[in-house]
């Protein structure tokens, strides 16, 4: 009775939002507007909220009224309310797949039904790719490539071997082979950077600590620590001061999001360099909604825009951060 | 002496130690540094206290015939409220605050604990399904606390909970420790052992002999509920923040693969909680090794669950009994031990 209580209590959250969702919209657009159907893959993290915040935002101000739902990390509730998209006869779809496999039959549905989909922030593997117009979304590989470039760059003056350890993200995930890969692929004409030690951090803080605790006991010398996200940074910063180093200046850190944590740490000269994975890509979307409903070809492939960070900018940056 | 009842965890412990010892002599390097002990072994003692606590607490339900399968959220629960009471405080470095703060969370932690003893104690609703309720339910209420956000927190008295010493040692393992020495004394020194054990081995026996067992087990979930939420200051203080989706995540496992390496009975009444510590640093130290010694992350999962089919197997008379008898023929009374052991 307990969980059908709290059920309860996250249908009525639920719906409070999805009502806001519309009525904010149909006050600034009135009748005539395009609506869009929008299925977040969850709130997990400050990432994830910032997203969902950009899109609402920007659905408002380019005056498309938006549907909004929430999947709470479950495939099932996602191809529900993909379904009840469908049924409301919305001009487009778009959604952030919770997992990469299982989307044909429902995205054939839109089809039929004469429906456009967008992908946001990750792909679906997917052999027919004319079910979905594009997929707007980072490019990973070119995250790590970007913190492989400067650290190609930052070492360029040191005589010895430079040692890295990798913190990488969650086994098997999309961003974390892809980042793993952009790095590799960067430093890889550089023998002297040398990754001595590689192993998954989980993306949490906690696990990020505990590994590095044990990288900075069974590794002789490191110079450079690469993280597949800021959080796993901030437990490994933990960890370099708990055996008595500075991060930042003993160690050199490179990570990548840009989320407001991050972000402080790098103003602090903790970590020296973040590649920015930009969850505010809200504005793209809906140029993408408006194009795709006016019948518009588009490319099938759109990248975020994006950026990364030194500390001077970051120090910039910090106090407008949203996430 | 291999009759001891931690005779085969504390092998297979030495066992994995050796291990490291020859793959990485550096691995039992203790040094002082900025202050305090520095080494793997010591990581090992600071990271495995949570565990070694939500493990003694489990032990003690596990004893009743009992499971609690919400220790995980629990956790969550803790660190979520503390975190959240120090992050609007002025100032986080405060004593007063912290001590609120702790307070605050515990007594949820207390609470919650007396909910499940309720619902198995009173409704008499399987604990399984009773403690699964708050298990799935409480991840999301540790969500509604931290808003899905990782609360960050600065407190200098908080984090001492996690990552603080005292006199050169872990403040965490001194925690753990203190809390295992207590319910030691408590449940071997008085009859409160025994009763659990009369609990857990036969309710109805137990209830016809005059045992309220009713209360007893009450008052183990609520001790677990206790448990669970100081290990969730511990996490959450070691990193420091809430992080209401991966902290205690899966550590209801850990807990019961822990008390089970230390060689207390699942099906209740007998039980050992220096058996759970043991298997609670097993464990971690087999986590350590695996970070230590750079086994690829791919291959980590089968490596883990490979020792701990193996530990697992040794613990087993039968399996013990069968390989001896492959060696040598079984003399009658053996035989028989065995098979009232395995019985």
């Amino acid at each position: 009775m307990f969980g059908k209580k709290w059920a309860a209590l996250a249908a009525g959250v639920m719906g409070v939002t999805l009502l806001t969702g519309c009525g904010g919209a149909a006050d600034s657009a009135g009748g005539g507007a395009i609506t869009l159907g929008f299925s977040q893959v969850g709130a997990e993290s400050g990432w994830r909220t910032a997203n969902t915040k950009s899109i609402q935002e920007s659905a408002k101000s380019a005056g498309i009224e938006l549907k909004f739902s929430d999947a709470q990390q479950k495939q099932e509730n996602q191809i529900t309310a993909i379904r009840s998209f469908i049924q409301q006869k919305v001009k487009v779809i778009a959604f952030s797949p919770v997992v990469e496999s299982g989307w044909d039959t429902v995205l054939k549905e839109a089809k039929t039904a004469g429906i456009p989909v967008i992908l946001t922030d990750r792909s679906v593997d997917s052999s027919d790719k004319t079910l979905y117009k594009t997929f707007l979304g980072s490019d990973f590989v070119a995250e790590g490539k970007k913190a492989g470039e400067w650290l190609v760059k930052e070492s360029a003056a040191a005589t010895g071997d430079v040692n890295v350890v990798e913190l990488q993200g969650s086994t098997g995930s999309a961003p974390a082979n892809d980042r793993k890969k952009g790095f590799a692929d960067a430093i890889g004409s550089t023998s002297k950077i040398k990754v001595v030690a590689s192993q998954t951090g989980e993306f949490t803080r906690a696990k990020g600590k505990e590994v590095m605790e044990a990288f900075l006991k069974s590794q002789s010398k490191i110079d450079v620590l690469y993280a597949h996200n800021d959080d796993m940074a901030l437990g490994a910063i933990e960890a370099i001061e708990a055996a008595g180093k500075k991060p930042g200046t003993d160690i050199k850190i490179v990570s990548v999001d840009a989320v407001k944590d991050g972000m402080q740490a790098l103003a602090d000269g903790k970590i020296n360099y973040i590649v920015e994975c930009n969850p505010l890509l809200g504005p793209q979307l809906m140029d993408l909604v408006k194009k795709v409903s006016a019948g518009e070809e588009v490319p099938a492939r759109i990248e975020t825009q994006e950026t990364e960070f030194d500390q001077a900018k970051a120090k910039a940056a910090l106090p407008q951060r949203q996430y | 002496m291999t009759k001891h009842r931690l005779f085969w965890p504390v092998s297979a412990l030495l066992a994995l130690l050796l291990v490291d010892l020859i793959a990485k002599p550096s691995f039992f390097k203790v040094e002082v540094r900025d202050g305090h002990l520095y080494g793997s072994l010591i990581d090992i003692l600071r990271l495995g206290a949570p565990l070694i606590l939500v493990g003694i607490g489990m032990t003690l339900v596990v004893a009743t015939r009992g499971i609690d399968l919400s220790v995980g959220s629990v956790v969550a629960i803790s660190g979520a409220l503390a975190c959240l009471h120090l992050s609007g405080l002025p100032d986080q470095d405060a004593v007063g605050g912290t001590v609120v703060a702790v307070g605050m969370a515990l007594g949820l932690c207390l609470a919650l604990g007396a909910w499940n003893g309720f619902l198995v104690s009173v409704l008499g609703i399987q604990p399984i399904i009773a403690t699964l309720i708050l298990m799935v339910a409480g991840r999301g209420i540790a969500q509604l606390i931290t808003d899905g956000q990782i609360i960050t927190i600065t407190s200098g008295p908080f984090r001492a909970l996690g990552s603080g010493y005292l006199f050169l040692v872990p403040v965490s393992i001194l925690i753990a420790l203190a809390v295992f020495g207590l319910s030691s004394l408590l449940v071997r020194k008085s009859a409160l052992g025994l009763l659990l054990e009369a609990v857990g081995g036969n309710p109805e026996a137990g209830r016809l002999s005059g045992l309220r067992s009713g209360r007893l087990t009450w008052l183990v979930y609520v001790f677990g509920g206790l448990c669970a939420g100081i290990a969730g200051l511990m996490i959450a203080a070691n990193t420091p923040g809430a992080d209401a989706n991966h902290a205690g995540l899966w550590i209801e496992l850990d807990a019961i693969l822990a008390l089970t390496i230390g060689g207390t009975k699942l099906t209740g009444g007998r039980f050992s909680l220096g058996g759970t510590v043991i298997g609670a640093l097993l464990i971690q130290t087999l986590t350590t090794t695996v970070y230590t010694l750079g086994i690829p992350d791919t291959a980590t999962l089968l490596v883990k669950a490979l020792v701990v089919l193996l530990v697992c197997l040794v613990q087993s008379p039968a399996f013990r009994d069968r390989v001896r008898r492959r060696r040598r023929p079984v003399p009658a009374t053996e035989s028989a031990r065995a098979v009232e052991v395995s019985a």
